[in-house]
Parts: C-alpha cells; sequence; structure tokens
C-alpha cells in the first residue's frame, strides 16, 4: 500500500497515492486539465506546457503532466497567469501549426481561453526547405506575416501520411518509435529551436529508415500530423465521415499475443485500425500486420471500384502485388 | 508507470539497460577511409566486426564486446561528431552511419544531435568557414563593418557572441584538418589569410582583455596570475602560489572543506547565484557511490568573455580549483564542459591537464594522498543552450542539448543520473581562496550577502573594455569609470547579458551585489555592464537580442519555441514595420508573450528571453512612449 499524499487543488483537499502526478491528481477529483503532448501509453516529456498550474514556493509555472504531488502542496489551476499561459501557447501554436484536426477536447479549452491567434499577423506561406534549416542561423523575419511550419505534405508510401504542417512537436510519435513502445528509433527530433522537426537521418524517407511501420506514432499523434494514408486520401476526397463510421472490437488473428483491434469502418470498408490504450496486451500499440493487414478481411468479391476507399485499397494492392 | 520527467532524453541506467535490445538499421552509405580514420582517432580502432570493423573469422564465432558495450559508450557521440566535423568538415550520411554503428546510436538520434549544433555541418560546406561575430557589441565596434567588407560569400557566416566583446570584432575561423583560429580585433585580411589556410600563430598571444594587470596587479585575487604567469608552465604556477590550496585541502578533509565553503557565503557566478555550499554539501552528504562534478565553462552569455581569461590567462588555477571540489564532494570524475568557441582556452586547459596528470596532481593518487580525481574536457558544439546545467547533462550523454524538467535537481540526478555538482569556472576560481584564507575570512569581502570579489565584463561603449575585478558592493558607475569611462553620451547600459536588462543613466549609483539588483528587480547575470551611447542603434540592439534567441532556443517547449519567434516579429513590425493594428496593440502583445515565456517554459532560457526586450521598451529605447 502506498502512502497517501494530501494536497489542496483550488482550495479542495484531496487524498491521492504517492507518485501521483498533479494531472492525476487533479482528474482523480474531475478536475481535468488540458493536454496535448500527454498521453498515459507514454512518458510525459512535458513540453507543450498548456497543462501548467500554479504551485505554491514555485516561482515558475509548473507542469501538472509530469510533477509529482509532494505532501502539503498547494495547486492552482485556474489563475490570471495559469489561463494567460494556457492561453499564450494555444496562440502560439494556433498561429504557426494548422490545428485543424485536434480533438474536440482542445477545441473546448481553446474557446474556453478566448484564444485568437491572428494577433502575430496573418500567417506566412508554406516553406519548402524546413528540414534543412541550420540550426542558429535565421532568416529576417517578414514584417507582415507570423512564420508558421506550413510545408509540403510527405507522402512517399501506402501507409502512410506526413503532413507536418501540423506537427506541434509534442514528441510522442519519437516516444512511440522509441523507448516508450516500439524501440525501432526510426525519428528523432532533428534541428533547433522553431527549425526543429521530427526527421529521420538526413530526412531519408521511411522506407530507407528503421521503419516498421507499426503505425505506433499515427496512435498517438494529436492532431492528424501523422495519418493512415486511407484516411489521408479520404479526407483529401471529401469522402471522410466519422459520424458515418461504425469501431469494431475484435483481437487481431495474426498471431497468439491477443492484440485488441479497433476496426474503423466506413462504407463497409475498413479505414483505420486503432487499439485501446488501456489494453493490457497493446496499451494502444501494435505492429504493422494488426494495424496495417486487415485487408484479407474484406476481399470477398465486392465491386472495388464503388467508392473512393477502393481507390486506395487498389493501390495498397499494386504495391504488394509488385513486391 | 515509470516516470521520468524528460522522457526520451533522460535516460537513467536502469533504461539504458531497457533500450539495450534494439538492432540498428543503417544507411547504405558508407565512410570514407578518411571518416572512419578521424572516428577511429576519437574512439579507438573497432575490435570486431560487432563494432564496426571488419569481419575476421574469429567474428564468426564469438561477439566480442558487441552492440551493449557499444551503446554504453553514447556519451563519445558529439566528440565522435566532432571528429568528423574536425577532420572532414562536415558530417555526411556515410561518417554518420559509421559513428552510429561504433556507438550503437541509432542514426536518426544522431542525426538529431548533430542537426542540433551551429559548429557542425550536415551538409557539405567548404572545408574553412569563418564565423563572424554579429552579437550586441561586437556589431557596433566593427563586426557589421567587417561583415559587410567581406560580402556574400559561402564560407563566411554571423556567429552569435564569440566570447571577445572586450577586442571586436571577433571571428572563429573553423577549418577541417587544421587547427580553428581565434581572432580579434580582425580585418577582412586577416579573415581571408585564414581562410586561404594560414597556419595558427605559433602561440597565442599573450592578450586576456585583464587591462588592471597592468597597474594595479597586487590589489587582484582572481585575476593575479592572468598575464603574469607563463599559462603553460606548472613550475610558475607554483611558484605563485599554485596548489598550496589542494595541499591545504587535502590536510583538512572533505568535510571541513566543505564547511569552509559554506561559511565563506559564496554564491555562484554563473547567473543563479545558487549558494555554493549547500550544493556541494548535497551531493557530499548523498552517498550515491558515483557523484561528478562539472565545471561550466560553456560561457555564451552575449557580452561575457571573463572565463575565457581565466582559462586562457590561469588554466592551472582551474585544474586546481575543480580537483579541490571533486574531491570535496566525492566525485572521482569531473568534466570541464567548454564552449567550442575557445581554441585557446581549450589548448591552455588541455595543456595543463596533462602536466597536472604527469605531476600526480590529477589521476588515481592525488599527491599521495590516495584519493582518486580526473578531469575530462568536453567541447560545446555551438548552442548556448548548453551552459543550462540540465542540457548540459543531456549534451555530454550523447543526447541533444535539451534542458530538463526539474525537479529533479542536478545535486540529486544530474550527470548520468548521479548526483552532481555543477559550477562556473569563476566560482570554482574563488575556492583556492577560501582554503587557503578560510571561510571567516573570505566573508568579510564584498557585503554581507555577496561575499568575495567578482569580475565584470565592461564591453560596448567603453574606453578600455576587458574584465575588472573588484569587490562586491562597486557600483555600475564605478566599473564604468574603471574602464575609462563611456566613449559619448551615455544612453542604457546592458546588465548582466543578453538574458538580463537595460538600465537608464539614473541607475549608475546601484552597487552591483545580488540583493541590491534583486531588489531593483535586475539580475547580476554573467557580469556583463555594457553602456550604449546615445550614438547607439537600439532598436537595432534589441532586434538582435530578440534574434540571439530564436536562434539558440533548444526548440523544446511551445513558450520559448514560438515565443521567441513571435517577440522578434513583433519587434520587427514595431521598429521597422508597421504594427499589426497599433503599436500600443504590439506593445502590450511583447508584454503578453513575455509573461508567458517567463512563467511556462522549462528552463531559465525562456524565462529571461523577453527581459532585455521589456526594459528596453519601459526605458523607451526603441522609440516613442509605450
Amino acid at each position: 500500500m502506498t502512502a497517501s499524499i494530501e494536497i489542496t487543488i483550488d482550495g479542495r483537499s484531496v487524498g491521492v497515492a504517492a507518485g501521483t502526478t498533479i494531472l492525476g491528481a487533479c482528474r482523480s477529483i474531475g478536475a481535468d486539465q488540458p493536454t496535448l503532448c500527454y498521453l498515459e501509453n507514454l512518458t510525459p516529456v512535458n513540453t507543450c506546457r498548456v497543462c501548467v498550474v500554479e504551485v505554491a514556493g514555485s516561482r515558475a509555472l509548473v507542469p501538472a503532466c509530469s510533477r509529482r504531488v509532494e505532501q502539503g502542496m498547494e495547486v492552482r489551476t485556474d489563475t490570471e497567469r495559469v489561463r494567460h499561459s494556457r492561453k499564450m501557447v494555444y496562440e502560439f501554436l494556433a498561429s504557426s501549426v494548422d490545428l485543424s484536426l485536434v480533438d474536440d477536447a482542445t477545441r473546448d479549452w481553446m474557446t474556453r481561453y478566448g484564444v485568437d491567434p491572428d494577433r502575430f499577423g496573418p500567417p506566412a506561406p508554406p516553406a519548402g526547405d524546413r528540414d534543412r534549416r541550420n540550426a542558429g542561423h535565421h532568416a529576417d523575419p517578414a514584417l507582415d506575416a507570423a512564420e508558421t511550419v506550413a510545408q509540403p505534405v510527405k507522402v512517399h508510401d501506402e501507409l502512410y501520411v506526413r503532413d507536418y504542417g501540423k506537427c506541434i512537436l509534442c514528441y510522442k510519435c519519437v516516444e512511440a518509435c522509441g523507448p516508450d513502445a516500439q524501440n525501432t528509433f526510426a525519428i528523432a527530433v532533428a534541428g533547433r529551436g522553431f527549425d526543429a522537426r521530427i526527421s529521420t537521418e538526413f530526412d531519408v524517407d521511411l522506407t530507407q529508415s528503421a521503419c516498421v511501420y507499426c503505425g505506433n506514432c499515427i496512435g498517438v499523434c494529436p492532431t492528424g500530423a501523422l495519418m493512415f494514408r486511407s484516411e489521408f486520401e479520404l479526407r483529401k476526397a471529401g469522402v471522410w465521415d466519422e459520424s458515418a463510421q461504425t469501431v469494431t472490437r475484435t483481437v487481431c488473428s495474426y498471431c497468439g499475443v491477443g492484440c485488441n483491434l479497433e476496426l474503423h469502418v466506413q462504407d463497409n470498408r475498413i479505414v483505420k485500425v486503432t487499439s485501446p490504450l488501456d489494453h493490457e496486451v497493446t496499451s494502444g500499440h501494435l505492429c504493422i500486420k494488426g494495424r496495417f493487414g486487415y485487408d484479407y478481411v474484406q476481399e470477398l468479391g465486392d465491386d472495388l471500384a464503388t467508392t473512393p476507399i477502393d481507390v486506395v485499397l487498389a493501390s495498397v494492392r499494386g504495391r504488394d502485388g509488385a513486391a | 508507470m515509470h516516470l521520468r520527467s524528460s522522457g526520451v532524453r533522460r535516460r537513467l541506467a536502469e533504461d539504458r539497460e531497457r533500450e539495450d535490445t534494439i538492432d540498428l538499421h543503417l544507411m547504405s552509405a558508407s565512410a570514407t577511409a578518411a571518416e572512419r580514420a578521424a572516428v577511429d582517432a576519437m574512439l579507438g580502432r573497432p575490435e570486431s566486426v560487432w563494432e564496426g570493423g571488419a569481419r575476421s573469422a574469429v567474428d564468426g564465432h564469438v561477439a566480442f564486446g558487441g552492440y551493449h558495450a557499444a551503446a554504453r559508450r553514447r556519451h563519445l557521440l558529439l566528440p565522435a561528431l566532432q571528429a568528423l566535423q574536425g577532420e572532414i568538415g562536415w558530417i555526411s550520411p556515410g561518417g554518420l552511419t559509421y559513428v552510429s554503428e561504433r556507438l550503437g546510436v541509432p542514426p536518426a538520434e544522431a542525426y538529431g544531435v548533430a542537426s542540433f549544433y551551429a559548429l557542425l555541418a550536415t551538409e557539405e560546406r567548404p572545408r574553412r568557414v569563418a564565423h563572424v561575430c554579429e552579437d550586441v557589441s561586437c556589431r557596433i565596434r566593427g563586426g557589421d563593418a567587417l561583415l559587410a567588407a567581406l560580402g556574400h560569400r559561402a564560407d563566411v557566416v554571423p556567429s552569435p557572441c564569440l566570447g571577445q566583446c572586450d577586442r571586436s570584432p571577433a571571428v572563429l575561423v573553423q577549418r577541417a584538418g587544421e587547427d580553428d583560429v581565434s581572432l580579434w580585433g580582425a580585418t577582412p585580411e586577416d579573415v581571408t589569410r585564414y581562410l586561404a589556410g594560414a597556419p595558427r600563430p605559433h602561440r597565442d598571444a599573450g592578450e586576456f582583455g585583464v587591462p588592471q594587470t597592468v597597474d594595479r596587479r597586487s590589489e587582484l585575487r582572481l585575476l593575479h596570475r592572468v598575464g603574469a604567469v607563463d599559462p603553460w608552465s606548472l613550475e610558475d604556477y607554483r611558484a605563485s602560489g599554485g596548489y598550496e590550496a589542494l595541499a591545504r585541502s587535502l590536510e583538512m578533509g572533505a568535510a571541513a572543506v566543505i564547511e569552509e565553503v559554506k561559511r565563506s557565503g559564496i554564491r555562484g557566478r554563473g547567473g543563479a547565484a545558487f549558494p555554493m555550499g549547500a550544493k556541494w554539501e548535497a551531493v557530499a552528504m548523498s552517498g550515491a557511490e558515483v557523484r561528478y562534478l562539472i565545471c561550466n565553462a560553456d560561457e555564451a552569455e552575449p557580452g561575457t568573455f571573463k572565463d575565457r581569461g581565466l582559462m586562457e590567462g590561469d588554466p592551472f588555477a582551474v585544474v586546481e580549483s575543480m580537483t579541490i571540489a571533486g574531491i570535496a564532494v566525492g566525485a572521482t570524475r569531473g568534466y570541464l564542459y567548454l564552449r567550442g568557441e575557445y581554441p585557446i582556452a581549450n589548448r591552455h586547459v588541455a595543456a595543463a591537464i596533462v602536466a597536472a596528470r604527469r605531476a600526480g596532481l590529477l589521476g588515481d593518487d592525488i599527491a599521495g594522498s590516495g584519493v582518486a580525481f580526473d578531469v575530462e574536457i568536453r567541447i560545446g558544439g555551438g548552442a548556448y543552450i548548453c551552459g543550462e546545467e540540465t542540457a548540459l547533462f543531456n549534451s555530454i550523454e550523447g543526447f541533444r542539448g535539451e534542458p530538463r524538467q526539474k525537479p529533479p535537481y542536478p545535486t540529486e540526478a544530474g550527470l548520468f543520473g548521479a548526483p552532481t555538482v555543477v559550477n562556473n569556472v569563476e566560482t570554482l576560481l574563488n575556492v583556492p581562496m577560501i582554503v587557503l584564507e578560510g571561510g571567516d575570512a573570505y566573508a568579510r569581502i564584498g557585503t554581507p550577502q555577496s561575499t568575495g570579489p567578482k569580475l565584470f565584463c565592461l564591453s560596448g561603449a567603453v574606453a578600455v573594455p576587458g574584465v575588472y575585478e573588484v569587490e562586491f558592493g562597486a557600483t555600475v558607475g564605478d566599473l564604468i569609470e574603471m574602464a575609462g569611462g563611456v566613449t559619448g553620451p551615455l544612453r542604457a547600459v546592458l546588465l548582466g547579458g543578453a538574458s538580463g536588462a537595460f538600465i537608464g543613466p539614473d541607475l549608475l549609483d546601484l552597487p552591483l551585489t545580488f540583493e541590491d539588483t534583486r531588489a531593483a528587480g535586475l539580475s547580476l547575470g554573467s557580469g556583463v555592464v555594457m553602456p550604449f551611447t546615445t550614438e547607439a542603434d537600439m532598436a537595432d540592439v534589441v532586434r538582435r537580442i530578440a534574434a540571439f534567441f530564436r536562434d539558440e532556443s533548444c526548440g523544446q517547449c511551445v513558450p520559448c519555441r514560438v515565443g521567441t519567434v513571435r517577440q522578434e516579429e513583433t519587434l520587427h513590425r514595431i521598429t521597422i514595420g508597421s504594427p499589426n493594428g497599433s503599436r500600443r496593440r504590439d506593445v502590450a502583445l511583447l508584454a503578453e508573450i513575455d509573461a508567458a515565456m517567463k512563467d511556462a517554459s522549462i528552463c531559465a532560457l525562456g524565462h529571461t528571453a523577453g527581459t532585455a526586450v521589456q526594459s528596453a521598451i519601459a526605458l523607451g529605447l526603441i522609440g516613442g512612449a509605450p
């Protein structure tokens, strides 16, 4: 039995187990905090700073996601300083990154804090050189536009799309690819400052990298920067419709590990595969077979050319056929 | 779940074991013979095919060392990449692949590290490159003119502060296969000559930037050897009192040394002003088997050059001070993390370490005491952020120089997860004095709350720029007067460096102590006092400071990564463009950006990235009323 730690959150006394984070303590009393770089199945990296709270005795604000509770800690989650920093973090991101695919909770927090990214000026046009910028140097800023990470989408294979104009640099994909799940280390953060970016070595294509196409990076991406090619193509065609999708939970049939799959189905086609974050076998992570090897279950004589998704599927098959 | 406060970048020993299961996927590019030779010169030759060597018959039967052994040497990643940069002139895919193989580092991570540092190139570029200082002091003392005279060429790049503000304009000529050359008072002809391959001057000039040594040497405590004692000679160092303090400290014992340091009241000179004795005691009492001492010589705060002078002019004192400190806190290994832009300091301290080792003053049995301690120099890669102590740990460990969230503090979990003391060069150089004269005597120097002598870096619009030593208590005006006064009508003084603040002429009577500056809402920072006259283009100076923070932000946390960009953009709009809405609105926006960076950033770089800008606005330095 772990010792109980008593803290106060916005004046309310809370008792939690030693080792609990401030975020965990907040959630235990239903006082949720915004997060972006935090995910239950990854090690907190506390880089996004939207979860910052005020802790008595601490000069700067403190990230709730990683800071563990201490006896007698006094936490405040809704002071002027907290609201201001959270608002600014959202504005910094919204003014520099395409946040069109963030979840509803993030949207709600942004509304609550009155986020207005236009205060920094209109967004600058996309840049094609972000993978080649040198640390310690940058061009003088434009006088009439706010710099962004907008850049061409990377579509290099039939499984993944990497749209780093949507990347908030939360490090989740790096963690999922690396020590928190896959131990593949195909991607890392490269560059520095505003030019920091997720990259393979020398920006080689994923097919040339250590990537094993487990899709765990897609599974943890909070902004849609990493996406199934199928989802990307359906969105591009304007027919992606989550309200028309069903999610079916099943067990992967490839091996005996017992990974749970969630099959996202639209128009009687699997368009995406995920796994529950709280599943004791997967913690949300899968391998290439469970994540992408679903085609065989739906190749049963349907007319393959009737919906746009079939175009995607046909192209995936084309690749397999060529191999 | 196992929590680590900075995730993938901070790996404690047990995590490393867990990760030792990966297979490396390497690029097909292979290293040239020259690249392999450069890396092997640093790492030693590979012993088997298992770490990148040639396959021999025995490799088919036995795996020597293998991946696990290789990965334990990850901390050599930056030195290995620097070996490639130093010999080849850039880090090619083949070179990076070979380093990855030798050290068991995934290539993506190795590239992430290589691309983090400004002095490492991941694209082919000229073998000789001149980094011309364009920072606050140099830009108004010939740096901008020098850059303009050199014109647009591929082998000339602007540089952040090179720590030679007393002898502007400063240039670092980085050269593959040859010694780097540090230039000061540089002309376009100097730069082109060394870019064409002229050999480095045989012996580095004895200019240490300490004007007081000319006529006031007897009053100096920290600087007394600089320029007077041969920095290459252990004998001369000893003849001038060197190594008496080490002998004394060995007689006293570690506990007594720490007691004297505590009694001295000395606070860190690196900017944070933390009581040194408390730091030492925490590590000494930790009970940990492995502990480290780090001398932070990554002096990169614009306007700061005092540690350079100390290391160039009195390198044995750096080694002796580290030895006393290391033994006192129970460390057997010390690292001197030296910025890559200081080749002369590097040569001097490296030679001092070799000489000390030969004389039995470093190593397994220091001065016959049976106590072990040794020092290793690690060279920075061109990253201001690596002067932040936790970023420095990551840099040494072979990760990107991104700061860690505190707690845990370095005294609990620092380098390689072990309790670690980090002290700045100047701070450590007070140690021999404290040991020899006693903490109480030391505490009588200066003021009750700011004890001891203090170095200040005078540059900008003063008649005689340089490092000046005073007792704590001297005012801003006193120091400017020592440096020969301002060269024109005084407009403002930058106090503490780029992370400090501008003050107006009304604060010339401010005593430069920890307590007085704090009461005035200011910080001593790294001891920068940089006056500007009414002639100076202050808007340009402030824009440069904003550009500096944007360049030097590690990019890890949002408030600093984006905030420094938005700050620079807004500043450009209101000083050379047109405001977004109104000037008043943009000035208010700058204050909001500053507040978020101060409150929500991970480390002190973000916390202070808006300080100078805000102070400039308050003083009306960038035009118009707010």
